[in-house]
């Protein structure tokens, strides 16, 4: 189990280390100058020179990336040459934004997806063909595509939601919820029909297996070998889906938060790429790499948990 | 060596192609997909309207006769705009998939056919890769090198190459460790040709699989960046800007996001459709060796077939004390689904198993004895079911009762150990906790209390370190501790029947006599009933008072089992004894008899061995043979049982006596 947490950290520390020198490479290689761009049309050489020379500008690549390594190490990602702002601040602000998306998103996919499989496995039938239903729509539906269609519905005809902005929870916990259905409706629907055909077939395969029928044989009540025999064994690849979803919706939440003016993470990339704002967009590669690395590990160790034949004492 | 023609077959320049065009929604999709092309090459002839040609006279009409699907907020023909954008749409997702093919496919395969230090190398890097966050990732190339939607698309390819070439790999790998590539390498093929000829051809299906299904992705990534303003500039036309121009006039003219919406929705079901169909057809080939199984039911309706002789009045074989017995089966058939339709598997058996009696049932394996066990407690699987007779247990008929009366009999009066202990107990909780949900669901209590008693029930079947072992989940127990452990589940509801599947065929021999012992001595202190299934006669010699044997779904003899052993009154018990001085294997042909069990569908209208049996005549084969009474307790489905007790049965008994 520790060489299981070790090894994959291991694995974190050189992804990370990848993508941030990745984005670095990259950054170097690109046309234009990062110093003409913060001085803007009218500057002399001289503060020119001066400028690149402050930011490491003036040096290998290599040992920008590792003066920039050494800072971010520290927490310090630097600061944005476009507004000015310190991006480890920036990206502070703006995580809970994307965090509440991701949580409640995988909290709502998850136990929406698993209850539509398990009644699917156990009913099968009408139940089961609504999910293939959903899991081909949730499939071919643009994500950024449906969010408008929900907010014309649900916030323009009938304004039941707001149709953007973000309230913090900390502000008002009705509003931080209000203001949150929209765009977790948006992310959960495709997932909620995944989950839902992946614990289906686990629950069928766990609940054709030869222990079913030894503890319905000898007297174990319907409810208890589906829900607890049969499902904890069906968790077990249905907890890989969690990790894979909640990575998925980094992905989403570019598009989602665009879509309703939040101001996360997501919609922070897509700004700052607008604006060829690169240490932003660094930073929130590296945040964004962080939490796949957190989400992996917490996924690992559920995993473990519920087999027993991975914990080792 | 058997498997070679299997495998040959399969390898013959499959006619993927034709499987996949066979199907209607497959040739729908191709269709649409097609349709897409074609619309947004030949936009510049075919479009009504120019991308860019605004009217603002007529700005937001919806649809109509001179704009079939409306206008925008600029007068723009929404029809020409989605043919004109298709083109850069479908462009994206073509270079995306190409970057996928190449490099993902690519790597797989090489990785696959390779192995070695590459496939190792290849591996670890997949696991590193799998955790890049694409589109943030993508964001930067684009954030770096501008609006470069082509580059932006390669690497989008790129980026999602390492979970395709993952799939790949493992195809690769598979055909790779198929016996004819091994052939073809041992032959001194060039790998190559093995690579070209043999491997290529059957990778090739998981491979449209994986990049039909990145395609659909990919289309769609490719509007949300569009969407984004990473595409194409204003006023050039993409399905993604045309829905953000759609959104910004929601509220006016809501009609505007459906256009776009729908022809891009279409087009990843259709890539996502296509893909499945692939998978189907790739899946279809492989398990399609046999042909199909007809539609039509064959008929063993039982209507048509005389199964009892009116000449010859079937009397059931009773036991010898004339105390009620405690399970008592009459003329039971079930039925169970299967490719022949509904299939009669278990056909008029009689069976009686006094309180506290041990009684086997033997036979060989798929004869009916494991459904006969599952028949009575209503644990038939599938939509199987008894379709006539019936079985009383302690005086209630269980046919046709509520489900909760077989239920409340589960556990409390009946219960069952089964063939393999190691997948018939949970493998995700400890067997203590297994065995003390049962004992409270039987009798209640605390928690506490029902593990304790868990623990009782595990020292009574004779658990070293009873402790320890509750606490243990089953795969850290032995085959011969997990079976202990499955005894002492099924004593939790202190049952007065046990139905003993198998339950020492999957031990060790020293195992085995240990595992009967126990079973003998739970019974006896318990006062327990034993219906003792199995197919090797020297446990059902030591354990069994009665024995009944099995053949093709019916009991054709049965007896006190000494009686039995000594003078069989079926040919098919005397060469099943001839044959297995010790046992009987599963599936391994008896030697004394020739030819093999025929399968429930074949079943003859008369007598089920008659075709194995030497001693058969045409009266046999006739009619349905019922059960005779040939001497006091003995049963047989014999015509010509007389007879076998002649011949030379008469050294055999000598031989079991001496």
């Amino acid at each position: 189990m520790l060489r299981l947490i070790a090894r994959r950290l291991l694995v974190s520390a050189v992804l990370v280390l990848l993508v941030s020198l990745l984005t670095f490479l990259l950054q170097a290689a690109a046309p234009g100058d990062t110093a003409r761009t913060i001085l803007g049309d009218h500057y002399s050489p001289e503060a020119h020179r001066l400028l690149a020379h402050r930011l490491h500008l003036d040096e290998p690549v290599l040992v920008q990336y590792a003066h920039w390594l050494g800072q971010a190490l520290r927490g310090d990602l630097g600061s944005s040459p476009i507004s000015g702002l310190d991006v480890g601040a920036e990206i502070a602000g703006r995580l809970p934004v994307t965090l509440s998306l991701i949580v409640c998103t995988t909290t709502v996919t998850a136990v929406l997806g698993v209850a539509l499989g398990v009644l699917s496995a156990v009913r099968g039938g009408r139940i089961g063909r609504a999910v293939d239903l959903v899991s081909l729509i949730g499939y071919a539906l643009p994500g950024f595509w449906l969010a408008l269609v929900l907010v014309a519905l649900l916030a323009v005809a009938v304004p039941v939601f707001p149709a953007t902005g973000y309230v913090a929870f900390a502000d008002a916990p009705a509003g931080w919820a209000r203001s949150l259905v929209l765009p977790v409706a948006t992310l959960a629907l495709p997932g909620i029909a995944v989950f839902a055909k992946q614990t289906r077939d686990a629950m069928l395969e766990a609940l054709s297996r030869d222990f079913v029928t030894t503890l319905r044989a000898n007297g174990a009540s319907r409810a208890s070998v589906v829900l607890r025999h049969a499902l904890r064994n069906a968790a077990i690849p249905v907890v890989t889906l969690v990790g894979l979803t909640s990575v998925g919706l980094l992905s989403g939440t570019v598009f989602v938060e665009a879509v309703f003016a939040m101001p996360g993470l997501g919609g922070l990339a897509a700004q700052a790429t607008t604006q060829h704002d690169i240490p932003v967009i660094q930073g929130v590669v590296v945040v964004f790499t962080l939490v796949v690395v957190a989400v992996n590990l917490a996924v690992d160790l559920a995993y473990a948990r519920l087999n027993p034949k991975v914990r080792v004492p | 060596m058997t498997e070679l023609p299997s495998a040959v077959r399969r390898h013959r320049p499959a006619p993927m192609v034709r499987t996949v065009l066979r199907r209607p929604a497959a040739l729908v999709c191709l269709a649409y997909l097609a349709l897409l092309v074609l619309a947004s090459l030949a936009a510049p002839w075919l479009a009504p309207h120019g991308p860019t040609a605004t009217d603002l006279d007529h700005v937001l009409t919806g649809p109509g006769a001179a704009h079939p699907l409306g206008t925008d907020n600029l007068g723009r023909d929404v029809l020409s705009r989605l043919m004109y954008g298709g083109r850069p749409s479908l462009i994206d997702a073509a270079v995306a998939a190409s970057t996928v093919l190449v490099v993902g496919a690519g790597c797989g395969v090489t990785a696959g056919f390779l192995g070695g230090w590459f496939d190792r190398v290849f591996s670890w890097a997949v696991d590193v890769m799998l955790a890049i966050p694409v589109l943030v990732t993508l964001l930067v190339v684009l954030a770096v090198v501008g609006d470069h939607q082509v580059l932006a698309m390669a690497v989008l390819g790129v980026l999602v190459s390492p979970g395709v070439a993952r799939v790949v790999r493992g195809a690769t790998l598979a055909v790779r460790q198929e016996l004819y590539v091994a052939a073809a390498r041992v032959s001194g093929l060039g790998r190559r040709h093995i690579l070209v000829r043999h491997v290529l051809p059957r990778v090739a299906g998981p491979v449209v699989v994986q990049v039909s299904l990145f395609a659909g992705g990919a289309l769609m990534i490719d509007a949300g960046l569009s969407y984004l303003g990473f595409g194409a500039d204003p006023p050039t036309p993409t399905w993604g800007n045309m829905i953000a121009d759609a959104a910004a006039v929601t509220d006016r003219q809501p009609w505007l996001l459906a256009p776009p919406g729908v022809v891009l929705g279409l087009a990843i079901l259709a890539c996502g459709v296509l893909g499945d169909a692939v998978r189907d057809a790739g899946a279809g080939r492989s398990t399609t060796a046999t042909p199909p199984a007809p539609r039509s039911r064959p008929s063993r309706s039982r209507a048509s077939r005389p199964r009892k002789g009116t000449s010859h009045p079937p009397v059931p074989a009773s036991r010898t004390d004339s105390s009620p017995a405690l399970l008592s089966i009459h003329d039971a058939t079930v039925a169970l689904p299967g490719p022949h339709g509904m299939t009669t598997v278990v056909e008029g058996v009689d069976l009686d198993i006094g309180p506290g009696e041990t009684v086997g049932l033997v036979g060989e394996s798929g004869c009916g004895k494991s459904v006969t066990g599952r028949a009575i407690l209503g644990l038939l699987p599938g939509r199987g079911e008894i379709t006539e007779g019936s079985i009383v247990f302690d005086g209630t008929e269980l046919v046709g009762a509520d489900p909760r009366t077989v239920r409340a009999l589960r556990g409390r009066r009946i219960a069952l150990v089964s063939q393999t202990p190691l997948t018939s107990l949970d493998p995700v909780i400890p067997v203590g906790g297994q065995i003390a949900e049962l004992v409270r669901r039987h009798h209640g209590g605390t928690r506490r209390a029902a593990r304790a008693r868990a623990v009782e029930l595990l020292r009574a079947v004779r658990v070293a370190e009873p402790e320890h072992v509750a606490t243990c989940h089953v795969h850290e127990l032995s085959g011969g501790m997990a079976q202990r452990a499955a005894i002492a589940l099924a004593l939790a509801g202190e049952p007065d029947l046990l139905i003993a599947d198998e339950p020492t065929t999957a031990l060790d021999a020293g195992v085995r006599a240990e595992v009967l012992d126990l079973l003998r001595q739970v019974q006896r202190e318990r006062g327990l009933a034993v219906l003792l299934i199995s197919h090797d006669w020297k446990v059902i010699s030591r354990m069994c008072r009665r024995t009944y044997v099995m053949y093709a779904g019916q009991v054709v003899e049965s007896g006190p089992t000494a009686d039995l052993l000594a003078h069989p009154r079926h040919p098919y018990t005397a060469g099943l004894l001839a044959s297995a001085p010790g046992r009987a294997a599963p599936r391994e042909p008896l030697r004394a008899i020739p030819g093999t069990v025929p399968a429930p569908h074949e079943w003859p209208p008369g007598c089920h061995f008659a075709a194995r049996c030497a001693l058969a005549t045409p009266a046999c084969a006739a009619a349905a043979v019922p059960l005779l009474e040939p001497a006091p307790d003995r049963g047989t489905r014999c015509l010509r049982h007389t007879e076998l007790g002649k011949g030379d049965d008469r050294d055999r008994a000598t031989a079991v006596r001496s």
